[in-house]
């Protein structure tokens, strides 16, 4: 494997991948949005279940791609029990990061296992797959429309 | 490295074609992707030009540049009649009747919608059907709807086979007495069947029904005769069959083109032009206008020659030869499935792997070099059928070489050993 590909195709990417968490539809949720890739054809649903501006609870169902896939699970993992506020921040963060914006000093405790995505960068053709479930986030968290389309 | 493990004897010596012989002539080839010598595998996407085609772009700009159709001038003269050379050429290499049949345009896309909107403007009235195949490309299947739509009409649509294939006698019923037109696709650029098209010419003139032929993915693999398919309408891009982008063709016959309104109004369509009224001109010029793509149009006359140059029928012999070389060998990959598998099939093979997305298929292969399209292909009611988002689709030319076919393999070979 080429460097760049193994700095895309991270072990903790291929886990998710493989075996994605939070991989399941919450009865309770109180925000579904889809989010959508008709280009590439990925497409996720993800619930969510707020309490006073904290996520208290989400999951994903869906299929797509590697990248688009471990991204939602890892970012379940991650923003369970944070506020809106928090994840917002995350997102702008991860969205940083896999542009390749993200200069200066990284934070590696703040990114966490979100540093897996940093290969996204040298793959402008897949900052679209890694960020599509976060857009979906965003608009649920704002109550934004039901279906988020990236491509 | 993986390795491929059939066997496999030489493609080019059973056909008697030697593709080096024409890869010389398309400088692109030559190039490196990533450290690796390019494999481009995306033909029905595009296909690459050879250096007259490259020429002919700089030699008009350099020394030919005028408007055509108005100047008196020595340079407009020397435009003009380059650019209707082309046209002749198009006529001789599809057969057509006379130049007045042939209608340039930007590609096969704005060929469909041209038919679409002033046939449909003609013709198609409240309740009549326009009949498609399950397996067209969104440009044979948007115009049509949106004629119907602004009409009153209704889209038929003809199921296709589990092998990608359209059955004919499905296709005869849906011929009926409402049916005003019938949309095909001639090469399906997603499955790369290759549909009977004269046979269903026939059966819907049988109906007094017109024909239209979406031969975008025809032209680069097969010889086309539009007299003998018989259909009214063939359309076609410059660009899928080595020739520029922005520089397309509309076949139509001249009775039933002579009898349609003009699609776009402006400078070159029209004879005179007064406040009060306006007399058209001629075919083909009613159709064209504004000025039209001067320099990609005389430089796809020298992709016709080139093609003219060819034994069509021994690189028609070699492609096929390649076709089935590449489909035996990516079958060897344990878990890769073939979406179309028509018994006729040209240049695609598009396939899917369990429980790998074609975009991380395309993105690893990229790595290697080795340029595929990955997605919809422009016919998602394709991947509803086969229940499926997306294929990796590899398509070949006459310039790919079974060496290239091996890399595809080693590469998708990779892809596997990623995802164990
Ligand atoms: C079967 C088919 N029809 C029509 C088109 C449209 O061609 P263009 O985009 O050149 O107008 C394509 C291009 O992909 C095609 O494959």
């Amino acid at each position: 494997m080429t460097s760049e590909l193994r700095s895309l195709y991270q072990e903790i990417i291929l886990d998710h991948n493989k075996s994605p968490r939070n991989f399941r539809k919450l009865s309770d949720a109180n925000r579904t949005v889809v989010g959508y890739n008709p280009l590439c054809g990925d497409h996720y649903t993800l619930y969510v279940r707020t309490e006073d501006d904290i996520i208290k609870d989400i999951g994903f169902q869906g299929s797509g791609c590697a990248i688009s896939k471990a991204s939602a699970s890892v970012m379940t993992t991650i923003v369970k029990g944070k506020t809106h506020a928090e994840a917002e921040k995350l997102f702008e963060m991860f969205h940083k990061l896999v542009t390749g914006e993200l200069s200066g000093a990284i934070d590696a405790e703040e990114l966490g296992k979100l540093a897996a995505f940093s290969g996204v960068s040298e793959f402008p053709a897949r900052v679209k797959c890694a960020s599509l479930v976060w857009h979906t986030l965003s608009n649920a968290l704002q109550e934004k429309s039901e279906t988020v389309t990236t491509e | 490295m993986g390795t491929v493990t059939h066997a496999h004897g030489s493609v080019a010596v059973g056909t008697g074609f030697d593709p080096e012989s024409v890869r010389r002539d398309f400088p692109i080839l030559k190039r490196r992707v990533r450290g690796n010598p390019l494999v481009y595998l995306d033909n029905a996407a595009t296909t690459q030009k050879p250096q007259p085609v490259i020429d002919a772009l700089v030699q008009y700009y350099a020394s030919q540049n005028a408007n055509v159709h108005r100047g008196i001038h020595h340079l407009s003269e020397i435009a003009t009649q380059a650019y209707e050379d082309v046209r002749a050429k198009v006529q001789r290499f599809i057969n057509a009747a006379s130049v007045r049949e042939i209608v340039f345009v930007r590609g096969a896309t704005e060929a469909i919608n041209l038919v679409a909107s002033s046939f449909g403007h003609a013709y198609l009235n409240a309740g009549d059907e326009v009949v498609i195949t399950g397996m067209e490309h969104h440009s044979n299947i948007v115009p049509w709807q949106l004629a119907c739509q602004r009409r009153g009409a209704h889209l038929i649509v003809v199921p296709i086979t589990d092998s990608g294939e359209v059955v004919v006698e499905e296709y005869e019923r849906r011929l009926s007495p409402r049916t005003k037109i019938a949309a095909l696709t001639h090469v399906s650029n997603a499955l790369g069947t290759v549909n009977p098209v004269k046979e269903m010419v026939r059966l819907a003139h049988q109906k007094g029904i017109p024909v239209l032929v979406d031969g975008a993915q025809a032209m680069p693999h097969l010889r086309v005769d539009v007299r003998e398919l018989g259909c009214d309408f063939y359309v076609f891009s410059g660009h899928k069959m080595f020739g520029p982008t922005g520089i397309g063709v509309l076949y139509g016959k001249e009775e039933i083109l002579s009898a349609m309104p003009p699609y776009q109004g402006g400078g070159d369509m029209i004879k005179s032009v007064s406040f009060e009224r306006t007399i058209y001109h001629d075919l083909p010029y009613r159709f064209e206008a504004g000025t039209p793509n001067i320099a990609d149009g005389i430089a796809y006359g020298a992709a016709l020659d080139y093609l003219t140059r060819l034994d069509w029928q021994v690189v028609a012999n070699y492609e096929r030869a390649l076709l089935l070389y590449a489909t035996n060998a990516v079958s060897t990959v344990p878990g890769l499935r073939i979406i179309g598998t028509a018994t006729e099939k040209a240049g695609v093979v598009s396939f899917v792997l369990d429980g790998i997305h074609p975009h991380d298929i395309g993105t690893i292969l990229d790595q290697e070099g080795i340029a595929i399209r990955t997605g919809h292909h422009c016919a998602q009611p394709v991947m509803d059928r086969f229940g499926i988002p997306a294929t990796a689709r590899a398509s070949f030319a006459f310039y790919n070489t079974q060496e290239e076919a091996d890399r595809l393999v080693i590469g998708i070979q990779k892809v596997v050993e990623v995802f164990k």
